[in-house]
């Protein structure tokens, strides 16, 4: 068997007229982490759901830690950990209980359920709290107990659909490390869903998927060096005149971005000593950043990943609405 | 392709932290992990229904209304009726499988519910099959049904009925398969519903009348035609009647109250047996539970 965790060969899921996955060719290595970006409705979540063995793709095939997700579905469930957009836990039992009864349905051996469950529980900062109901936990708790919970049976394969959706800043730093340490601790694949550029930088490589396919696939490194350029940011009283300078003396379109005047140059730090030589206009400061994988979504699909949102219905939706 | 490491750059592999326990093999699906999966389901079944104490008090209301008000109201416009026995003697197996009714029709509800709060999708993406989690599910709301009807049980000398140990072995064995059958219906009717309030207004639809149907409140015998036939496709009679025959077995009756309140069942004539009517009983129960499965597997 290969060490392949996950092998996806033209995958298609088609909703009614609607090609919500359009031919998806993937693969993932054991202990890789994993990322799928891309804006909501891109297909992200139809490919998950795919993998787990929730919706059966239309054509293609997809094994997951070896198995065929429509073949050997109980297998692929077995070796897979899933947590979901929507929370899926029991309000009505303590957060022992919920992982107790998780531990029965995926027959953890008892002899090791106990220590499984501390150790899970301990790494989410949950452990003192076990003996809670679940309903009387914040939203970033509840989050951190699935993933405790996906963990529980040490899944070869963790799947991560937005994990940190909706959460507060402070709580989705928190669950990164988490994820940061389980990377560490366990043998354990990580693929995961976000539309969060800044969180897909935590992945080993990353596929940014829009309109059911994918784009571009690489290191987070290796994307934003095939972007080249670096985002220089001026602060300077005369916007006007800085743009114009900035044209006639080194051939650059700026662009006023976030209140700055904004040009993308490739090797930015050497630019800034020239910037200051000859630009003839004040500068009152200048910062530089390196491309972002915003600007890479950007620059291979033309548009920003809000922008792209805004723009585009859901396919569910534009099915429903096709439909009526 | 490049696989790409996660060990963190220039580190040393990662050693097991202290006290990993050793790897966890998640074992293959088969029989075993089915029982795991009725027993686990189960068993949540018992926990929440015992967490929830408000409910086992809110589902003895009903049948208590029934049986000590409507009952005592109207016990003196039917004595004619009743032949010298106590409306309330008479609607005390009614009041049984109602007590049962109600609380397995909560459980069946649970389905809904836990679709809507996400639980369900737990279930359903567990390395176990479908059918093991919908008869767990099945056989929790029975066990807690029937511990229900064993508190109405409890009432029995308030109605002149004496107790028995085999009376209640006998009741409790029937309530069980009566509570069964109503999980299975509503666990079928659940299947396709996201929403409680609908599920709600479905049983309102569905359980008043079947119960009513049911022979539980009235007495079978010279009923309209119409009626007659309704109540021998209503499925509870099946179930009611053998528990008003096991209950009215321990009372003094005089012939003519026995045959005019426990005329029994007929069908074109023949006398069906109480061992056919639990028969029947089983059969609805298997059928509803098999549709009520193969929508979960489709689901």
């Amino acid at each position: 068997m290969s060490d392949l965790a996950v092998e996806v060969r033209g995958l298609v899921k088609r909703y009614g007229d609607v090609e919500a996955v359009r031919g998806i060719d993937l693969d993932v290595s054991a202990r890789e982490t994993f990322g799928f970006l891309g804006p909501n409705g891109a297909g992200k979540s139809t490919t998950i759901s795919m993998l787990c063995t929730l919706v059966t793709p239309d054509d293609g095939t997809a094994r997951v830690a070896g198995h065929d997700v429509v073949a050997q579905r109980n297998d692929v469930r077995r070796n897979i950990g899933l947590v979901f957009q929507e929370p899926t836990l029991d309000g009505y039992l303590t957060a022992e209980q919920n992982l107790r009864f998780h531990a029965e349905l995926y027959g953890v051996p008892k002899a090791l359920v106990p220590a499984r469950m501390q150790l899970v529980l301990e790494m989410v900062g949950l452990w003192e709290r076990r003996g809670s109901l679940v309903s009387t936990y914040s939203g970033g708790m509840k989050r951190r107990l699935e993933i405790a919970r996906g963990l529980l049976h040490a899944p070869r394969v963790l799947f991560l659909d937005e994990p940190t959706v909706g959460l507060d800043p402070q709580t989705r730093a928190s669950i990164w490390s988490y994820i940061e340490t389980l990377k560490q601790q366990e043998d354990i694949t990580i693929f995961l869903t976000t539309h969060y550029m800044d969180e897909a930088e935590h992945c080993d490589r990353i596929a940014i998927i829009d309109q059911g396919r994918i784009i571009a696939l690489d290191t987070p490194e290796a994307l934003k060096a095939s972007v080249g350029k670096d985002r220089v940011q001026l602060q300077v009283d005369d916007a006007g005149a800085a743009i114009e300078a900035l044209g006639e003396r080194f051939g650059l379109e700026a662009t006023i971005a976030e209140g700055h005047v904004t040009v993308a140059v490739s090797g930015g730090e050497a630019f800034v000593p020239r910037l200051f030589a000859e630009l003839g206009v004040p500068i009152r400061g200048v910062s530089v950043a390196r491309p972002s994988l915003d600007d890479v979504f950007m620059s291979y699909t033309g548009t920003t990943i809000r922008d792209a949102e805004a723009g585009r219905q859901d396919p569910m939706l534009a099915m429903m609405r096709g439909r009526r | 392709m490049t696989s790409t490491s996660t060990a963190p750059v220039g580190a040393a592999p990662v050693a097991a932290p202290p006290g990993a326990p050793v790897r966890v093999v998640v074992p293959p699906g088969g029989i075993r992990a089915d029982l795991r999966g009725i027993k686990v389901v189960w068993q949540r079944e018992l926990i929440r229904f015992w967490r929830d104490k408000l409910r086992i008090v809110t589902s003895l209301v009903q049948p208590l209304i029934f049986l000590f008000v409507l009952g005592g109201g109207l016990s003196r416009l039917a004595s004619g009726g009743t032949q010298g026995v106590d409306l309330r003697t008479f609607m005390y197996p009614g009041a049984l499988a109602m007590a049962v009714l109600f609380t397995a029709m909560f459980s069946a509800a649970s389905v809904v519910w836990d679709r809507e709060y996400g639980f369900l999708r737990e279930m359903l993406v567990a390395p176990v099959r479908r059918g093991a989690i919908v008869l767990g599910k099945c056989l929790g709301g029975a066990t807690v049904a029937a511990f229900q009807g064993l508190l109405v049980m409890a009432l029995a000398p308030l109605v002149h009925v004496p107790y028995s140990a085999v009376l209640v072995l006998e009741v409790l064995a029937l309530q069980l398969l009566l509570a069964f059958m109503i999980t299975a219906f509503g666990v079928m009717c659940a299947a396709r519903i996201t929403q409680m309030q609908a599920f709600m207004a479905l049983m309102q639809m569905l359980v008043m009348p079947l119960l009513f149907l049911s022979g539980a409140l009235f007495p079978l015998s010279g009923l309209p035609r119409w009626l007659e036939v309704l109540n021998r496709l209503d499925p509870l009679t099946y179930a009611v009647n053998p528990i008003r025959s096991a209950v009215f077995d321990r009372i003094d009756l005089t012939t003519a109250a026995r045959a005019a309140l426990l005329p029994g069942i007929t069908w074109f004539g023949w006398h069906v047996p109480i061992a056919v009517q639990v028969v029947v009983v089983i059969g609805c129960s298997l059928a509803m539970l098999s549709v009520a499965i193969m929508e979960f597997r489709s689901a």
